[in-house]
């Protein structure tokens, strides 16, 4: 298996360079929102192992949102943000992204602070990488090349079942599903089709995931006696705060919304990127941390593949504190539209969402971390929305496809290679098809 | 709880005139906005108070953003308006959303396309024989000083069928005009009762909240308007109004049924069984999916033969395909994949861990994208048979002025059409769009979007491959659908 891993550089952009960087930027499009996957600064198309990339301009326009609490807003550097989501060792990418792409990525950073000609490229990347506190893959293990090989397969044996449309209608499921095994090992034998073996899992990154799988639970375990001791105290706290905390959730302006959503609906997935400060206070920070870790510990080693939640539209998805512990971006790629996604939000994990959103400044008024926010409704899509970047160049490695199709995919081929099934398998494997 | 004041409620909410067999929507621009506002002031808008015996003609008004402007609205009053209002259904990106692409066109639309916005929609109804003096008179002198007429929408009686033949405009959600819907935090079984104010602005959602609208702070040109629920120092604009969504639908009835008869192998049955595949309904209106004996709420027990059931008798699709197209805008479905839950239960299916197969919980809870519709056909009747000929030179266009009422458009038409009518997605298909209404467009990576999927119990599923397009879009606006109160308070803006 080759676990998936993702990276993010962030740097603050020279003020006069902003405008040539928006510039350059615009430039890998052949329209907004819609990427030219071969273009001549970062020609995304030719890695094979590069599931989704973005550009965002860190333009957050709700930094005044702080004077709610009587606390004079920071005056921060605009930030410029790459990431991407990648198959196997993020660096190994990084190092083979610099190698194809050097001189564009250069031209893209040295429109930040302290890049400099002599600067070593990757060195400043590593030395400005932003680590998410928490992700999310939809289905780890899953890589760039399988998703495409089962895109391949799916398609091959739609055209075959076609092709033969008046013999296989009324078959039963076990001669359908014979019939089509015969079919893909001639395909593979014959090289039209490829169907890759799983590499090897790598033995570090086993061992990292073992400790990580026993040592969070070990270490909640040990620290449990004061956790009890201070978990009346907190949960005073943070009701009280819940209750006094201000709501900062004024329509959001319309251009904003009008220029997001050119960059939207180009693709079956959509990007979505959502940048805001934290609350002030020990006690938003700590439970900040505290939600972000149990999501990624849960995203990490309990989820079932494909779904995050009840939710199955999410590709990929990341929390990562921007420059300090003030402020927090929140990117993911999902399929349908954005209105689509709140609905998700709200009405199937409105629970996750409030615990991991509702420390950041203005969000709707929960109760018990978990309860109500997001089910304000009018509050919660205009505070998102408001909250809500759009991403300058977004890369999908798979247009067309949203997560539901490859879950269908794999499990298609699942079932080609399984030689018997039961009744019952057979039949919901048949009706994949 | 107020009670809803139904003086103040344009009757097109409450009755859809089936009575009124005539009907007629003028779509037009303020030419002179002194006369347009005195006309505004004298008609007498049809209001949804009950009448005994009922009305013989209907009056009935919606403004688009530009028109509200127009006639002097503050520019304040309206950005209390929903962005999707503001911004106009012709905006690039929200062609994209609602496949208003390639033949569906902004820029293809006979009416409402950029620089083409009708200012007001103004909607008569009427019984046949005093239908055209109804008109007349309320138009009256003032009329054309008042506006320009871009264009007249005829509409026809087909008896309750829309011009593919099939029965129309059997299921509407009911309306809980009594406000006794607690609007649950989980709905665990289907109903058809929905919170008014999923129909009305200035009343609960279904998620127990207020819509967004315009609330003014209270002086002297709005003094006549009610107080909002949630704040009550302010004057509320939206109360009692609603969004009215305008398209029309041009339907290609001989395209449809010749090709519906070429699959079928020339056999006229077959064809309107694969029609009826399409729909999910027969040509007479009976659901493919089977009906329960269970009441439903909300369901009148008299159309229990059309209405009484939801997809939990045909999990698979083998009875009413996933994409059929009642499927797709009404799936019928609760807030969890599963009915009768214990809470422990309903935490493992919020964690992920419930139903596992890939056809489960794929399809958002509808309660929150239910819309009323108000449409009517055009466009003489052709039936089936007379549809396999060749039509005659010119033939006069038929269809449907689409028209349907809901207080957030983004959530509940916007996403109705995007999410699931649209969508080559929808509930774990792919490569198909609504049969009927589908543009069969390419998206990136799909370039084929014209297929439709029959499921079939135990075996391969039956597709058709190659729909053409038998729907397109010829013009389309978004309306605010004010109360009466709301238009006297537009017809009696400054500047008038």
């Amino acid at each position: 298996m080759t676990p998936q891993s993702n990276f993010m550089v962030v740097a603050a952009i020279k003020p006069e360079r902003e405008v040539e960087l928006r510039q350059l930027l615009d430039s890998m499009n052949r329209a907004p929102g819609r990427v030219d996957p071969n273009n001549e600064l970062i020609p995304f198309a030719e890695f094979d192992e590069l599931h989704f990339a973005r550009f965002v301009i860190l333009d957050d326009k709700t930094t005044e949102d702080i004077r709610v609490y009587g606390l004079a807003p920071r005056q921060y550097p605009l930030y410029l943000a790459f990431l991407g989501d990648v198959d196997g060792d993020a660096n190994a990418f990084l190092g083979k992204l610099i190698k194809r792409a050097g001189k564009g990525l250069v031209r893209i950073f040295s429109c930040c602070e302290g890049f400099t000609s002599e600067t070593n490229l990757l060195a400043w990347m590593k030395q400005h990488h932003a680590p998410a506190i928490a992700a999310y893959v939809n289905w780890r293990g899953r890589t760039v090349r399988q998703i495409r090989e089962e895109a391949a397969l799916y398609e091959a044996v739609q055209s075959y079942i076609e092709k033969n449309a008046g013999t296989f209608e009324g078959l039963a499921p076990r001669e359908l599903h014979e019939k089509l095994r015969s079919f893909v090992k001639a395909e593979k034998s014959g090289g039209r089709l490829m169907l890759s073996r799983e590499n090897p899992t790598p033995i570090g990154w086993q061992i990292k995931n073992l400790l990580h799988l026993i040592g969070l639970p070990l270490l909640a375990l040990l620290v449990s006696p004061l956790l009890v001791v201070l978990a009346p105290f907190y949960i005073i706290a943070l009701r009280r705060l819940e209750k006094s905390d201000p709501e900062v959730c004024p329509t959001a302006d319309q251009k904003h919304s009008e220029d997001l959503s050119k960059f939207e609906d180009h693709d079956v997935t959509n990007q979505f990127s959502a940048m805001g400060s934290l609350k002030p206070g020990l006690v938003r920070l700590l439970t900040t941390i505290g939600v972000l870790k149990t999501v990624n510990y849960g995203a990490r080693h309990i989820t079932r593949p494909g779904r995050l939640g009840r939710i199955r539209s999410i590709h990929f998805a990341r929390w990562v504190f921007v420059a300090g512990t003030e402020r927090m971006i929140f990117c993911s790629n999902y399929d349908g539209s954005v209105e689509s996604y709140m609905d998700d939000f709200i009405n199937k994990t409105g629970f996750g969402l409030n615990a991991s959103f509702s420390n950041g400044i203005g969000y709707p008024r929960t109760n018990w971390l978990v309860l109500d926010g997001c089910i304000d409704e009018r509050n919660y899509k205009e505070y998102l929305r408001r909250h809500t970047l759009p991403s300058q160049v977004w890369y999908k490695a798979y247009p067309g496809l949203t997560a539901v199709d490859l879950e269908r995919h794999t499990r298609i081929r699942q079932g080609l290679e399984t030689p018997s099934m039961t009744d019952d398998e057979l039949c919901q494997w048949v009706a994949l098809l | 709880m107020s009670e809803v004041d139904y003086a103040d409620v344009q009757g097109l909410v409450r009755f859809g005139y089936g009575r009124l067999t005539s009907a007629s929507y003028a779509l037009v621009r303020v030419k002179n906005v002194a006369a347009a506002k005195a006309w505004l002031r004298a008609a007498s808008v049809t209001s949804a108070v009950e009448q005994k015996p009922p009305p013989k003609t209907a009056l009935n008004i919606a403004f688009t953003a530009p028109g509200l402007e127009k006639l002097g609205v503050p520019e304040s009053v309206i950005a209390g308006f929903s962005h999707e209002f503001r911004g106009g259904m012709a905006q690039e990106s929200r062609s994209r959303q609602l496949g208003d692409v390639g033949d569906n066109a902004p820029s293809k639309w006979f009416w409402g396309g950029y620089g083409r916005e009708p200012h007001a929609v103004i909607m008569f109804f009427g019984e046949p024989d005093q239908f055209d003096s109804f008109v007349q008179t309320t138009k009256g002198s003032s009329w054309s000083d008042a506006f320009e007429e871009m264009t007249w929408l005829g509409t026809s009686n087909l008896d309750g069928n829309e011009p593919f033949s099939f029965a129309d405009g059997i299921s509407q959600p009911q309306i809980d005009w009594e406000q006794q819907r607690r609007t649950p935090c989980t709905q665990l079984q289907y109903t058809n009762i929905t919170a008014l104010g999923e129909f009305l602005l200035g009343y609960r959602n279904e998620y127990g909240k207020f819509t967004d609208r315009p609330l003014l702070e209270p002086d002297a040109t709005s003094t006549d308007l009610p107080s909002a629920g949630e704040a009550p120092a302010k004057k509320d604009l939206g109360r009692n109004g609603t969004y009215l969504v305008m398209r029309q639908l041009e339907q290609d009835v001989r395209k449809f049924w010749q090709f519906l008869y070429e699959q079928a192998g020339g056999n006229l049955a077959d064809a309107a069984q694969l029609g009826a595949k399409m729909v999910g309904r027969t040509l007479a209106g009976d659901p493919l999916a089977p009906t329960q004996d269970e009441p439903i709420p909300g369901v009148d027990p008299k159309s229990a033969q059309q209405n009484q059931f939801t997809y939990e008798s045909d999990p698979a699709g083998a009875h009413c395909p996933f994409g059929a197209h009642i499927r797709r805008a009404n799936p019928r479905n609760t807030d969890f994949p599963e009915q009768h839950l214990s809470a422990l239960r309903k935490l493992i299916i919020m964690l992920g861990f419930g139903p596992k197969r890939f056809y489960d919980d794929l399809t958002s809870s509808v309660r929150f994208h239910r819309i009323l519709r108000r449409g009517r056909e055009y466009g003489s009747e052709l039936s089936p048979e007379e549809a396999l000929q060749p039509g005659p030179p010119n033939e006069s266009p038929r269809g449907l002025h689409f028209i349907c009422l809901n207080p957030n458009i983004s959530r509940q038409f916007e996403f109705l059409q995007n999410a699931w009518i649209m969508n080559t997605k929808f509930s774990g298909l792919t490569g198909e769009s609504d049969p009927l209404l589908g543009n069969r467009g390419s998206l990136p990576g799909c370039p084929v979007t014209s297929a439709f999927t029959m499921p079939e119990d135990g075996g391969l599923r039956r597709r058709v491959c190659g729909l053409p397009q038998f729907i397109t879009l010829r013009g389309g606006a978004y309306f605010f659908l004010p109360s009466l109160r709301a238009l006297r308070y537009f017809a009696g803006a400054p500047n008038g």
